[in-house]
């Protein structure tokens, strides 16, 4: 059945049949290599930008919503309007036990200091944490280590620092690890220094200090700056931040539809935006993508169709010198299949080289605006296998016109 | 070697039909060399292209070499086209982008012979017609008469019983006609049974008989002595 495909007659057929159209062969070839191209290198892109954006947030844990105390702006129960809010931990540990979905409830407390060691000052954001927080925000360390349990039972005097304070306190090369610097008068003992995250939410924050210290040393007691909460995976974070609010107002008794009493950031909400206009993009490369493939292979198959009403007496004459409908119809069909695999194969090649070039002028570098652009073999596999079956279908209907006329006809063609 | 009775052919025009052929009774022997005269639109192409299975006859009967040849499938066709019958055309029909060689070998190959034996066998039928050292050149680089030539070594390849010449001078000057009726002729002493189409008299003359068609019928149906083509060459 398929022995033809190993004769030399049929190429040698098809090659003469493609060298003597040098123009349609040509233009065809080049519609399919651009379309397989474009799919390439958008794709490509896609999946860069794509993974540039999660590597941005892959530290953050997304689905998570930031909730702090305002002022009411309704009265209730007796309370004037403007009274200031203020979150407890009592708020936490219940939103942790009552609200469904709920995966880490994280209470925080931020100040601005000043630190000073040898005559170097400098103003930082100071925050009290529990370790928790270095898996909801992951802490790259260049050195040492962040907060741990035995930190905040004992309410250590450590501090984990950014490589900003780094710089500014210490000198070039030196090792900051159980070094002491003076925070507000009192000494704390360096224990990390991280990284700064490429993604900022809200004011920098410089330092790390044991939740339970902070606590002690500003006379926090029960007061909280502000939440963090996290969901499960599936639990829809803006769900969650409703019910964690109606709950807060419920706590602190505030009228229910007091918008303003907290304030909040869902991270989650404005990630999902981002998600969204990566899937956006995504579907409009395909489609971009797809539809040139589209066009390719309909362009081969209309330069068949002419070139067969061309061929029309070439191929009355082989139908009288003994050529089968089937014989030709083959001809014509390995023809299409030829020239889409040949020129799909290239698109795939010269696809790959855009990727490599796209990789070297944006995808180098910690901030770079494509990470690893690339596509799937299997994404490549199925855009070939479907061009190589539209090219067949389509090599089909002139292969169908040119036989299915009594070879006189075909013959009279001038 | 064909019978054919009471043959008709209508080609629609428009709400009408035209009736060509109106009722053909003709019957040729193995070895004759039959010609067909008429005037222009008398139906000979007609006749011809029906008898080489290019086209299909409405009503009567077709019997070519004990076969009837009825609602054949296309398929069938082509290998009888093959097997049977070599084409001449008056415009030669040769694929233009195929060397002299290529072409003759063309029926070969959808007899599915091995491309050595065939571009061997291909360039003896060329030799014949005497265009060996032209075989490796493209059809635009012939003459009329050496096109011709390699159109006939092409009919001759696949060795069939019945050759169908339509107007095969018809685009040649008196010189090269009388070369290509001698060869012609030669085939026919070969014993090869020859039908061709022509509008002269002194080509139909080097036929054996001739077959004068009119209104749609045959009205004139003669044996003549062949003159011979070569001693005009
Ligand atoms: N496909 C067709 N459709 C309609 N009419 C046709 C068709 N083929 C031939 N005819 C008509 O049939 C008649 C016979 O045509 P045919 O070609 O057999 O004539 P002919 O004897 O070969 O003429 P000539 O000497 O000019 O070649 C002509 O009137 C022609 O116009
Ligand atoms: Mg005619």
């Amino acid at each position: 059945m398929f022995r033809f495909l190993f004769e030399r007659d049929t190429w040698q057929e098809v090659l003469d049949s493609l060298k003597k159209n040098k123009l349609r062969s040509v233009l065809t070839m080049v519609g399919v290599w651009w379309g397989i191209l474009l799919l390439i290198g958008l794709l490509g892109s896609a999946r860069g930008l794509e993974n540039s954006f999660n590597r941005l947030f892959g530290d953050f844990a997304t689905n998570s919503v930031f909730i702090w105390g305002q002022r009411t702006s309704k009265p209730f129960q007796g309370f004037q309007e403007g009274r200031g809010v203020q979150l407890s931990l009592t708020d936490a540990k219940k939103i942790e036990e009552n609200v469904e979905g709920i995966e880490f409830v994280l209470p925080r407390n931020q100040r601005q200091v000043s630190a000073t060691r040898n005559f170097q000052t400098g103003s930082f954001q100071m925050v009290g944490d529990y370790p928790l927080l270095d898996k909801l925000q992951k802490k790259n360390l260049l050195n040492g280590r962040f907060l741990n349990e035995n930190d905040i039972k004992d309410n250590k005097k450590v501090v984990a620092i950014s490589e900003d304070v780094y710089k500014q306190l210490f000198e070039k090369d030196e090792n900051a690890i159980g070094q002491y610097i003076e925070i507000n008068d009192i000494n704390f003992k360096v224990i990390g220094v991280f990284e700064i995250s490429n993604v900022r939410m809200g004011p920098s924050q410089d330092m790390h200090i044991p939740f339970t210290t902070y606590q002690q040393i500003y006379n926090q007691g029960d007061r909280i700056g502000w939440l963090m909460i996290t969901g499960k995976p599936g639990f829809d974070i803006k769900q969650i931040e409703v019910d964690s609010k109606l709950l807060l107002k419920n706590l602190n008794t505030i009228h229910p539809d007091d918008n303003r009493a907290f304030g909040s950031f869902n991270l989650g909400k404005e990630f999902a935006k981002l998600t969204g206009f990566l899937i956006g993009m995504q579907f409009l490369t395909w489609f971009v993508g797809v539809a040139t493939l589209i066009a390719g292979v309909f362009a081969i198959g209309n330069i068949l169709l002419i070139a067969v009403r061309e061929r029309t007496k070439e191929i009355g004459v082989r139908r009288a010198l003994g050529a089968t409908p089937f014989e030709i119809k083959r001809q014509i069909v390995v023809e299409a299949v030829f020239i889409t695999l040949v020129a799909g194969i290239l698109g795939i090649i010269s696809g790959g080289w855009i990727l490599i070039a796209l990789d070297h002028f944006f995808g180098q570098g910690d901030d770079a605006a494509l990470v690893n652009a690339s596509v799937s073999i299997a994404v490549v596999f199925i855009a070939l296998v479907i061009l190589v079956i539209l090219g067949t279908l389509i090599g089909l209907i002139p292969a169908f016109k040119a036989t299915s006329v009594k070879p006189i006809e075909a013959l009279r063609e001038e | 070697m064909l019978q054919i009775h009471q043959l008709h052919k209508s080609y629609p025009i428009g709400d009408s039909s035209l009736h060509v052929l109106k009722g053909i009774d003709l019957s040729v022997e193995e070895g004759e060399m039959v010609a067909i005269m008429g005037s222009s639109g008398s139906g000979k192409s007609t006749l011809l292209n029906i008898i080489g299975m290019l086209d299909e006859a409405d009503s009567g009967e077709y019997i070519l070499d004990g076969l009837t040849i009825k609602d054949l499938t296309e398929k069938k066709a082509a290998v009888y086209r093959n097997k049977f019958l070599g084409f001449i055309f008056q415009s030669f029909n040769l694929i233009n982008y195929k060397t002299a060689l290529e072409n003759v070998a063309l029926p070969l190959y959808y007899q599915g012979m091995k491309r050595k034996e065939r571009l061997e066998l291909a360039m003896f039928h060329l030799e014949k017609v005497g265009l060996a050292e032209w075989s490796h050149h493209l059809p635009k680089e012939l003459s009329g008469g050496q096109k011709q030539r390699v159109a006939i070594a092409r009919a001759l390849a696949a060795n069939p019983k019945l050759l169908l010449a339509d107007e095969p001078t018809g685009a040649l000057d008196t010189k090269t006609s009388h070369e290509i009726m001698a060869f012609i002729q030669h085939l026919n002493d070969e014993g090869k049974t020859i039908l061709m189409v022509t509008h002269e008299e002194d080509i139909a003359n080097m036929c054996k008989r001739i077959i004068r068609l009119r209104d749609g019928v045959i009205m004139e149906d003669t044996k003549v002595n062949q003159v011979r083509a070569e001693q005009y060459v």
